[in-house]
């Protein structure tokens, strides 16, 4: 939409895509896009713009929110359905391709947890797929809802939850309270406070010890999210970058990089889960 | 790139998603591999047991087969044997009979040979004297003579 009626510039084009759809309050005094300024109580709005930047944390990207839930639904909707029905005599082509999936997860998990947990394996299934179709989102041409959004006169829509730091920082600091929550269960308080203080240089170094362990531990989450938004972001990026040559010239280079994408976007999602086994393996193993 | 609520939400999200996938998803499906993965190994049992069986009764058929056949060739040696013997004991018996029929033949013929010389002696005695009456045309003293006819009688 580069030449949409010649108003768009390359920047607003790619700002415009990048923004989400953020609704929150705008305090008082604030100067609006259209250069009102927001009256006395402040105002509860969509933001345009830059907006979403003032309204600070106590804002909400619906459109972020929406797509996760939406495709979060879709996947437990699928996979309740054919657990629902799943049967041990000669699967069908759903509960097949859905089992596929289950046993894949299943021997990550135990080729890396080795205890008992009857939430690690549901968790890594939810994180896997779910990822993954929201990375997926990325595969729709980059116009084609915000297109549609805008005709509904919904000014902003960012399709790809997974662009959003918040999303992978969501999910991430929910890993990362798991990590924390096991490791004192499996380990008690002083264990865990034990585990990062004298090690790896013995007690005499504590706080060299402490400041090197909260730094690992606290990568942790951040990588996490990081791993995942800054790879999606950038595919995101370069859809949209593609998407300002001229419509003829456009499938040279989104094909091959939707192509490529679809690695990238699996690859993510297995990451993700990965790491989060590997993380709460950690949790419950002695060092 | 506002951090704002959104993270918290999508927190939740995810909490309720795992929740849901813990309690509805993961299990019934787990349960059903693990029902099949049962039942195929069943089945490899029942297939491994059924081969075995299968060898054992085809062992048990060549053995029954062999001591069949054994056992139909002493029957047969047998027979055999006894065919001959009773062929041995027929010819015997038959030697035997046949003797037994020649001996009583014989002694019958030697009786009637017997009893017709002595009636042919009888007859030539009678006829001698006849003749000796003829050509001598003179009565003989039958008693005078009988014992010379007698006498020839007997050497005839």
């Amino acid at each position: 939409m580069a030449s949409e009626g010649g108003t768009l510039t390359s920047s607003e084009y790619i700002s415009h895509h990048l923004t989400n759809l953020t609704f929150g309050k705008l305090s008082e005094g604030t100067t609006r896009y259209d250069g009102s300024v927001v009256g006395e109580g402040g105002t509860w709005t969509f933001a345009h713009g830059t907006e979403a930047a003032d309204m600070g944390f106590w804002a909400i990207n619906v459109d972020t929110m929406g797509w996760s839930i939406v495709l979060g639904v879709l996947f437990l909707w699928l996979f309740s359905k054919v657990a629902k029905t799943a049967t041990s005599g000669v699967p069908g082509s759903t509960q097949n391709f859905v089992e596929t999936i289950i046993e894949f997860v299943d021997e990550n998990v135990k080729g890396i947890f080795h205890h008992k947990n009857p939430m690690i394996a549901p968790l890594s299934l939810t994180i896997f797929v779910w990822i993954f179709l929201m990375n997926t989102m990325d595969l729709i041409p980059v116009d084609w809802i915000p297109f549609i959004a805008s005709e509904m006169g919904i000014s902003y829509m960012k399709v790809v939850p997974t662009t959003d730091v918040n999303a992978t920082a969501g999910m991430a600091l929910s890993v990362f309270a798991l990590i924390i929550y096991y490791s004192i269960k499996q380990k008690g308080l002083g264990g865990f406070l034990a585990e990062l203080s004298f090690q790896p240089l013995g007690k005499w170094m504590l706080p060299f010890n402490l400041f090197l362990e909260l730094v690992g531990l606290l990568a942790k989450p951040i990588s996490l999210a990081l791993r995942l938004f800054g790879n999606m972001y950038a595919g995101e990026m370069i859809f949209i970058l593609i998407a300002l040559l001229p419509f003829w010239a456009q499938w040279v280079l989104s094909v091959p990089w939707a192509i490529f994408h679809i690695l990238v976007i699996t690859l993510q999602a297995f990451i993700f889960m990965v790491l989060t086994i590997v993380y709460m393996a950690m949790a419950y193993d002695h060092h | 790139m506002n951090i704002n609520l959104t993270i918290i939400g999508q927190a939740i999200a995810f909490f309720i998603f795992v929740v849901f996938c813990m309690k509805y998803v993961w299990p019934p499906l787990t349960a059903a591999l693990a029902e099949r993965k049962k039942k195929i190994a069943e089945g490899l049992d029942a297939a491994d047991r059924a081969e075995r069986d299968l060898q054992l009764a085809q062992e048990k058929a060549t053995e029954n087969m062999r001591k069949g056949k054994e056992e139909a060739a002493a029957v047969i040696e047998q027979a055999n044997k006894r065919a001959n013997q009773i062929i041995e004991e027929a010819k015997e018996k038959a030697v035997e009979e046949a003797g037994r029929v020649k001996a009583a033949a014989t002694a019958e013929l030697e009786q009637e040979v017997n009893q017709a010389r002595e009636a042919l002696r009888g007859q030539v005695a009678t006829l001698a004297l006849a003749g000796a009456e003829k050509i001598l045309e003179a009565s003989i003293d039958e008693k005078a003579h009988a014992q010379l006819v007698e006498k020839l009688a007997a050497e005839l």
